[in-house]
């Protein structure tokens, strides 16, 4: 074990080089709705359990089964509403189970991206070679169901392993070369894009994904009013808009269609969204789309100024 | 050592859910549900009436809202006691206030406890559920199927026994279950249960001794998750509550009868700062345009008549 994964040097917020992004917006918002399958009855993992009660967990299993019989069209089309084409962190089993919500987000040119096969199979214990397959079967199944090169990774249920990021960046170079597995949501140290060490050294980005703004965390875990949720995403894009005016920033709102997409919940999200895209200078994108600009238009600059001051001046 | 090669094989990964309780379907891809007299939400208010022993054995779990303090826990005994002596016929007032038909899911021991209770609820002419025996009864995974079997069978015939009812709803204390369930349900002329959060509609459920319908039931919109476990305001609540409302009516308009299903507990809302927002709650919901207020039974018939006029 490392006191540091040795992802990515210190490198400072203040006085970095300008990120500017398509028509000079200041802020690149995106939503990340995570399309999940939790199994009632998952294979045991020796480090983690998958639900608190014996078989049949229901409690747990029902509400997030919820999401995709019932929340998914919600979310769906107010993001339609709004103009906001999701980025969706798939449990690519999913593709198996409900075909028709992928082909649904396919039509409306949704980002798929992976999440792993289900949300209840964990990445602890995995060795490399078993990793890496379940990271192909992940991409391959995605290009299999919706035609696109999966970009972006968030680890199932944020499970991982030392080799995580190195084995996604691998396996997409030898799927689609240079067009996949370029990004990474599971790294939450910053506001902006930052380029990410990974052994075959390939072009390789971290995309603001925020634990903040992710409705899990803000209802489940830290039992946020829905209200405050809804005010919350306001001030976290005030903010960002504000700083943006000097240099780029990205907010991203990860979703669950369990959470988020409840009948006494909706009202929030909806007001933050009508909110954010409501503003000018907003580039309303995907993960995709962000890596790329930040990989071909500021990697290099980049990396570049993170060497320069990592000697502290 | 690494994971067993079998933890990268996925036996039940194709279409559909992986398992065989029920279809996949999107509530959407549904035929469009008519209410009686073109109504638009169905409002269902449900009542835990709830008995938690002092001698609290725990298994497999600690129920929620239950004991937690060692032996004898006097705290949470008699507080929870106090939605059935106290709580309840405030309840009860703003029910009549509001023209509500409430459904009551009783303990079954609670039922032979509080005598003058049951009977007043009777009396009323409200529906009765049964939901278990205590809440201390949990069923369970891996629990001893004849135990199960006898608790259910129990539950159920002195339900009927004291309340004069055919009790045909069932509600599983802390909505857990074991994998046999849903066949002692439908084995003991259970007609529908509400255990599965996961539709805002009725479905169907497949069991050995034939179908039961799941009812929505939504937990996320409980009083006792949002101020006991998520220690939201009373004020959080009621909005909580309207929003909810406000939604599925909207959604109703496109897409035809929706239910607002309302699971209170009176140890909760029925204290005195509390039981002023279930009446701003009950007045907001009953003044609403195309509203039909109506015991779990009616909305189960109507949506099962709306099914039938579909096919």
């Amino acid at each position: 074990m490392k006191a540091d994964p040795g992802f990515y040097d210190y490198w400072p917020y203040e006085n970095r080089p300008r990120i500017s992004w398509p028509d000079g917006a200041r802020v690149a918002f995106w939503v990340a709705p995570n399309i999940e399958f939790y199994e009632l009855d998952p294979p045991p993992n020796p480090q983690r359990k998958a639900w608190p009660q014996p078989y049949p967990a229901l409690p747990g299993y029902s509400i997030r089964d919820y999401g995709n019989r019932v929340g998914h069209m919600r979310q769906m089309a107010l993001l339609e509403k709004y103009g906001v084409r999701g980025s969706i962190s798939l449990s690519t089993a999913l593709c198996d189970h409900h075909p028709e919500i992928i082909r649904m987000c396919a039509e409306r040119e949704w980002e798929f991206f992976s999440h792993g096969i289900y949300n209840t199979r964990y990445t602890y214990g995995m060795s490399e070679a078993q990793e890496r397959e379940m990271i192909r079967d992940s991409i391959e199944s995605i290009h299999k169901h919706t035609g696109q090169h999966c970009a972006g990774y968030l680890a199932p249920a944020l499970s991982h392993s030392e080799l995580t990021l190195d084995l996604f960046a691998e396996v997409g170079s030898e799927l689609f070369g240079d067009d996949a597995g370029f990004y990474t949501c599971d790294l939450f140290h910053d506001d902006q894009p930052t380029p990410i060490n990974t052994r075959s050294g390939k072009a390789f980005a971290s995309i603001p994904y925020s634990l903040e703004m992710n409705d899990t965390i803000a209802y489940v875990v830290n039992k946020i009013e829905p209200r405050r949720y809804g005010q919350m995403l306001k001030d976290n894009f005030d903010r960002l808009y504000q700083e943006g005016a000097n240099s780029g920033t990205v907010m991203c709102i990860p979703t669950h269609n369990y959470q988020v997409s409840c009948p006494h919940r909706m009202r929030a999200f909806e007001e933050a969204l009508e909110y954010i895209t409501g503003h000018s200078e907003v580039w309303v994108t995907t993960g995709r789309a962000i890596a790329r600009h930040f990989i071909d238009n500021h990697y290099q600059q980049s990396v570049a100024d993170i060497a320069a001051r990592s000697g502290v001046n | 050592m690494p994971l067993d090669n079998d933890y990268l094989r996925y036996p039940r990964r194709k279409y559909g859910m992986d398992h065989d309780r029920y279809d996949w379907s999107l509530l959407t891809d549904r035929r469009p549900v008519q209410w009686p007299g073109d109504a638009r939400l169905a409002v269902w208010i449900n009542v835990g009436l709830q008995f938690f022993p002092l001698n609290q054995r725990g298994k497999p779990f600690a129920v929620p809202g239950g004991m937690t303090m060692p032996y004898p826990d006097l705290r949470h005994f008699s507080l929870r006691d106090y939605g059935n002596r106290v709580g309840i016929y405030r309840f009860l007032d703003a029910f009549d206030r509001y023209g509500i038909k409430p459904g009551f899911a009783f303990s079954a021991q609670l039922a032979e406890r509080a005598p003058y209770l049951l009977r007043r609820i009777v009396e009323r002419g409200d529906e009765i559920l049964c939901h278990g025996w205590n809440m201390d009864s949990l069923h369970y995974g891996g629990m001893d199927q004849q135990e199960e079997a006898e608790l259910v069978e129990r539950s159920l015939k002195r339900l009927r026994e004291l309340s004069g009812q055919p009790v045909t709803g069932w509600i599983s204390p802390a909505r857990n279950e074991s994998e046999h369930t849903p066949e002692l349900l439908a084995a003991n002329g259970v007609r529908y249960f509400c255990d599965w959060v996961n539709d805002d509609m009725p479905y169907p459920f497949h069991t050995a001794n034939g179908e039961l319908t799941a009812m929505p039931l939504p937990t996320e919109l409980e009083d006792a998750f949002i101020v006991m476990n998520n220690l939201h305001s009373e004020q959080s609540w009621l909005e909580q509550v309207c929003d909810a409302c406000d939604y599925l009516l909207a959604e109703a308009n496109e897409q035809g009868g929706r239910i607002l299903a309302l699971n209170i507990h009176p140890w909760m809302l029925g204290q005195p700062h509390r039981i002023g927002k279930l009446e701003q709650a009950l007045e907001y919901i009953s003044s609403q345009d195309g509203v039909w207020m109506a015991y779990p039974s009616e909305i189960l018939d109507a949506w099962r008549s709306a099914a039938a006029d579909s096919a």
